[in-house]
């Protein structure tokens, strides 16, 4: 594989450009004439627009246009779309109500824009911004489930009644009622999956560039999926026809999950560049990012679990109600249903499970996939349950999940998954080993007699990665398919570029995709380029999310490789005279085995582009391209393990120790991993112990910035140690599972099983802050 | 940002000249509370003032019984000061739990105590303390400035030139962190001066900023201990609460953090 092939920790490629500060964002753009965007946007969470008066913005200094809700309809741009349709129980579809980019008539979260002034300078829009007169007349407010949900709660959308989206099940209702009457005991919890705000570091920004010469339009945006972002825009919103649209998302400061979708301010920034006949660029500030981007999470549960009097689970029955917002965002149908509901079984043997979820619509931000997406809500669930199980039983608690592991693969569940490969007991034995588990009550112990409350909890997740085989997802309702494409271009003196439809925002592919490729070949990386991000290079791309990027889009290399290794090598052997069977590439030099003769890649590439001197009938060139498919998802899993003392005169939970042994299959630069593990476990032990988005009766978010909203800090996390305890996936080509989001699917149940431990009761919501585990403490 | 005028005077008189000619003039010392506030569009200034090159405003110094410092001092000089460490150790630990680095780096003592946040840290080391506030017109002393939230005893125009500081036989600082903000959710400053008189003051935890509290004043005079407080009960009257910690949760951190307090105090 070489030195810098898979399995090396090879220091990032990309890094050098980001820590000298030569990234180049959407931000740092420039474009000549261009003009910015401002938006006006409502400061109530349901409203009726009585009147827009623009006049006055309009005559202010530098004002190019100001445009309004009215006009995109006047215009018939296409209304945002959901691109998962979710089917009822009863059959019917989902009731989905229209979200306008701006709104005409009414505004149905704090936030929303009703108006945009474009304007010579930032400044300049926002002074004119400020002088647009909207007339509100307020509606009433549901701003939370439990508050659209109640009879006679305010309708957002005339669709939906009771703002009800879609009521959907999954599972047997009838075995899973059975069995629980069956029973020996049952479990049950009320859970609160706490809403998250995403806070990439790069806000959301777009620049549309008009060419009205070529009618074509250029937009640079912070997108995971510039291809995807190109289909909606030209297929839905009647902006720009596909191939007179460029979308190019250049480096890009994080995601995860919230740049996926398409947003009405990047929709309008495109609309207004041509109505104004000048480059346009917006680009939100944290508050706005706070108000507008997708947020994640946000479920009501209640879960109860059945055990035989051996303790071995036999059902497990779920009611979710979901929050998605006032609008239905890009995939917000999908989250909560398909991304969540299957993954219930978690890591264990569970034959009867039934879960209903009911989204519904409140006057908040939109909801969508948010690291993990739906897998860290159903494994929290059943997490949670299992620890509850254990001491509700008096069984150990790592006893009692051994003893329900899945053993036997492939395993498939009560709800659609079918998993290829895993080995449960083995992450959970190193998890056990690196926290030393056997030596916990002694330290408990020790810690009571010095006055210290001290827990810990155990979180064995799994997940559902590599998103997704086209057809099953296509089955369930999803309008893309989910496959990923790549293009290998050798060039004439042998140096690499691979066309990639994953995007990287942080993950580092310029790097472990080049791993690939010159482990392969024998060639240092830096003979190797990703090229990414610009639908006007790459072909067609479905993006990076859902853990996907190695799983599907290294495997689309992968196979085009092959293809460009069975033409080299004809290439070689024809000009080594030699037998095609004989060729085998070594250190960058196809080789004759068995004999000194060889021809070095360049040479090749080189003769591949004379085609003085090819094979009868080969084309000249070398590059080809391929898409791969995956057959299954991957499924990725592990143990977490956490050890925690509380302050119970202040309710602050310290962490003593943190151990998490993951199973991602083959791990291409384990340096990445553990970075990306780093991060995920981050958001994870963020959503248990800090952010929270929390919205007041009348619908303001009371979090809005980072005064109120808690990002986690250096200083709140403990040294995380890693382990890995590898089964290779048996359904790509590379082995791999993926890593993205492992540690946000997974901390967050280990660490409120430990807080709960350690105060020696389960009333505890998410996020744990001191004032809600004092509470919990002393009532 | 809206427009304004930025000024660089060189003297605490011609300071208050130009703030007497702008038409809604504010000073500027470190910046990290009305720099925000401008970009946010919340306020808007004719003319920003800026105190922090005014050399007599800046220095931190002992004499006879008292430790002063000028206003315009940053956190980081504080923290640096072997004087304050020597004399008021409480002092230097309250700095260091403040903000963090960028803040400490440009945030001042003056702009603090100024600005009356009901959670910032050194309005309760000057209330302790028994501070005096001293300006370009009068000395002021800590009991009479603070006057609720975000308002002091400063008239329009007055420019906070130093605080004084008795040196005590004991005091002590310890502060519940707000999770997000860092600021004080619940801080308490405990003093015993070298008269032998106790006092105590809370930041954080009052809807009307900080305050005293005479119920742990009373026990520590009696004994101070920590465990002199176990059995006092803190009223949640008049506490704040909010989505980071109910007015009990408060009441209790009063409580805690002044046993904390007294421990490190000594
Ligand atoms: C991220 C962050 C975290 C923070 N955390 C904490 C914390 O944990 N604890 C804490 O206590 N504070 C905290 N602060 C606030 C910080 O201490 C501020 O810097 C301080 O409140 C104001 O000081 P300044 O020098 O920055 O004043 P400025 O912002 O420059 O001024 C503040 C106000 O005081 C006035 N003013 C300034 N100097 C004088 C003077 N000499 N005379 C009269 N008026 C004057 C100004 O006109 C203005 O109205 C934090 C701030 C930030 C941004």
């Amino acid at each position: 594989m070489g030195v810098e092939g898979i399995g090396a920790s090879v220091v990032r490629k990309e890094d050098r450009r980001f820590i000298t500060g030569r990234g180049r964002y959407v931000d740092d753009i420039k474009i000549v004439g261009l003009t910015h965007a401002h938006f006006v946007r409502s400061p109530h969470a349901h409203a009726k627009i009585k009147s827009i008066d623009i006049a006055a913005a309009k005559g202010m200094p530098g004002v190019v246009g100001v445009l309004t809700g009215q006009q995109i309809v006047d215009d018939k741009v296409g209304n945002l779309i959901c691109g998962w349709a979710i089917t009822s129980k009863d059959g019917t579809g989902m009731k989905m109500g229209a979200w306008p980019a701006m709104a005409p008539e009414i505004v149905r979260f704090a936030g929303q824009a009703v108006a945009v002034v474009i304007a010579e300078t930032k400044n300049q829009a926002r002074d004119a911004a400020e002088a647009v007169v909207v007339d509100y007349e307020e509606l009433p407010v549901a701003s939370d489930i439990r508050a659209a949900i109640k009879p006679g709660a305010p309708q957002l959308h005339p669709e939906a009644a009771g703002n009800v989206i879609y009521d959907w099940t999954i599972g047997e209702e009838a075995a899973t009622d059975a069995a629980f009457k069956a029973a020996a005991n049952v479990v049950s919890l009320d859970i609160t999956n706490n809403r998250l705000v995403p806070n990439a570091m790069e806000p959301r920004a777009a620049i549309a560039e008009y060419n009205d010469a070529e009618e074509h339009f250029t937009l640079y945006t912070t997108s995971q999926n510039p291809h995807v972002a190109r289909l909606v825009l030209s297929a839905f919103y009647n902006i720009a026809q596909e191939h007179k649209l460029r979308v190019v998302a250049p480096d890009v400061g994080g995601g995860f999950g919230s740049k996926i979708f398409i947003y009405p301010e990047e929709m309008v920034a495109l609309w207004a560049s041509k109505k104004v006949n000048r480059p346009v660029k917006w680009t939100g500030d944290r508050s706005e990012a706070f108000l507008t981007d997708a947020h994640g999470r946000d479920h009501l549960t209640k879960a109860e679990m059945a055990f035989d009097k051996d303790n071995k689970v036999t059902a497990l029955r779920v009611k979710t109600y979901a929050n998605l917002g006032a609008y239905m965002s890009l995939f917000s149908s999908s989250v909560p249903t398909y991304l969540y509901a299957t993954l219930l079984s978690g890591q264990y043997n569970i034959p009867n499970i039934f879960a209903e979820v009911i989204s519904v619509y409140t006057n908040t931000t939109p909801v969508d996939a948010y690291r993990g997406a739906g897998r860290p809500e159903a494994s929290f669930v059943v997490e949670r349950l299992m620890e509850t199980a254990a001491r509700q039983l008096k069984v150990d608690p790592a006893e009692l999940r051994r003893k329900n592991f899945i053993t036997t693969f492939p395993h498939q569940t009560p709800v659609i998954m079918a998993y290829d490969v895993g080995d449960f007991g083995a992450s959970l034995d190193s998890a056990m080993k690196a926290i030393d588990y056997a030596g916990f009550p002694a330290r408990k112990a020790k810690a009571k007699a010095e006055g210290k409350l001290r827990g810990i909890g155990i979180s064995c997740y799994i997940e559902a990665c590599g998103i997704a085989p086209s057809k099953a997802v296509g089955s369930l309702g999803a309008g893309v398919g989910l496959w990923e494409s790549a293009e290998v271009r050798v060039n004439p003196v042998g140096t690499i570029e691979i066309l990639t439809g994953s995007h990287s925002h942080g993950q580092g592919h310029e790097t472990t995709f080049a791993q690939l490729v010159a482990g392969r070949l024998g060639i240092p990386i830096s003979q190797v380029s990703i090229v990414h991000g610009d639908t006007d290079k790459v072909q067609f791309g479905m993006g990076t999310y859902g853990s996907r990027s190695a799983a599907v889009g290294m495997s689309a290399i992968f196979k085009a490789m092959e293809k460009v290794e069975a033409k080299a090598k004809k290439i070689a052997a024809h000009q080594l005279e030699a037998s095609e069977a004989d060729i085998v590439i070594e250190n960058g030099e196809f080789k004759v085995t068995g004999t000194d003769k060889s021809i070095a890649l360049p040479m090749v590439a080189l003769a591949a582009y004379t085609a003085h001197n090819l094979p009868d009938g080969m084309e000249p060139g070398l590059k080809e391209g391929a898409f791969y498919d995956p057959t299954n998802f991957t499924f990725p899993a592990g143990a977490y393990i956490c050890e925690i003392e509380v302050d119970s005169g202040t309710g602050k939970t310290s962490f003593v120790n943190f151990v998490a042994a993951d199973d991602f299959g083959t791990l291409i630069n384990p340096m990445i991993v553990e970075g990306q593990v780093h991060g995920g476990l981050a958001q994870g032990i963020g959503q248990a112990l800090l952010e929270g988005a929390v919205y007041d009766s009348s619908g303001q978010l009371m979090t809005a910035s980072f005064m109120d909203y808690t990002m986690p800090r250096a200083d709140d996390l403990p040294s995380f140690k890693l382990s890995h305890t590898t089964t290779e996936c048996p359904g790509n080509p590379l082995g791999v599972k993926g890593c993205g989001e492992a540690g946000a699917i997974g901390a967050s149940a280990a660490v409120i099983n430990a807080i709960t431990d350690a105060i020696g009761n389960n009333k505890l919501e998410m996020p744990a802050s001191p004032d809600r585990v004092w509470h919990a403490i002393h009532g | 940002m809206y427009e304004t005028t930025y000024h660089r005077p060189s003297s605490v008189d011609e300071a208050a000249a130009l703030f007497a000619k702008g038409k809604e003039a504010k000073y500027l010392a470190g910046g990290h509370t009305l720099l925000p506030v401008m970009k946010q569009r919340l306020a808007s200034p004719s003319d920003v003032i800026d105190l922090g090159k005014i050399k007599d405003l800046v220095g931190i110094e002992m004499s006879g019984d008292a430790l002063t410092i000028k206003a315009a001092t940053t956190y980081f000089d504080i923290l640096q000061s072997a004087d304050a460490k020597k004399a008021i150790p409480a002092i230097v630990h309250l700095t260091s739990v403040l903000g963090d680095p960028q803040v400490r780096y440009r945030g001042t003592i003056g702009g603090s105590i100024a600005n009356n946040d009901p959670a910032a840290d050194f309005p309760a080391a000057v209330l302790a303390l028994g501070a005096t506030v001293k300006t370009n017109k009068r000395s002021i002393a800590g009991d009479g400035f603070f006057k609720g939230l975000f308002s002091t005893a400063l008239e329009d125009g007055e420019i906070i030139t130093a605080i004084s500081f008795p040196i005590p036989a004991r005091a002590g600082y310890s502060k519940m962190r707000h999770p997000a903000s860092r600021f004080a959710l619940t801080g308490v400053f405990v003093v015993k001066t070298k008269a032998g008189d106790v006092r105590v003051a809370a930041t954080g935890a009052s809807q009307n900023g900080v305050m005293r509290v005479p119920a742990v004043e009373a026990a520590l005079k009696a004994n101070w201990s920590a465990g002199a407080l176990d059995n006092v009960t803190i009223s949640t009257d008049g506490l704040l609460a909010d989505i980071h910690g109910s007015s009990a949760y408060r009441a209790n951190l009063i409580k805690v953090m002044a046993q904390r307090a007294v421990t490190a105090a000594g």
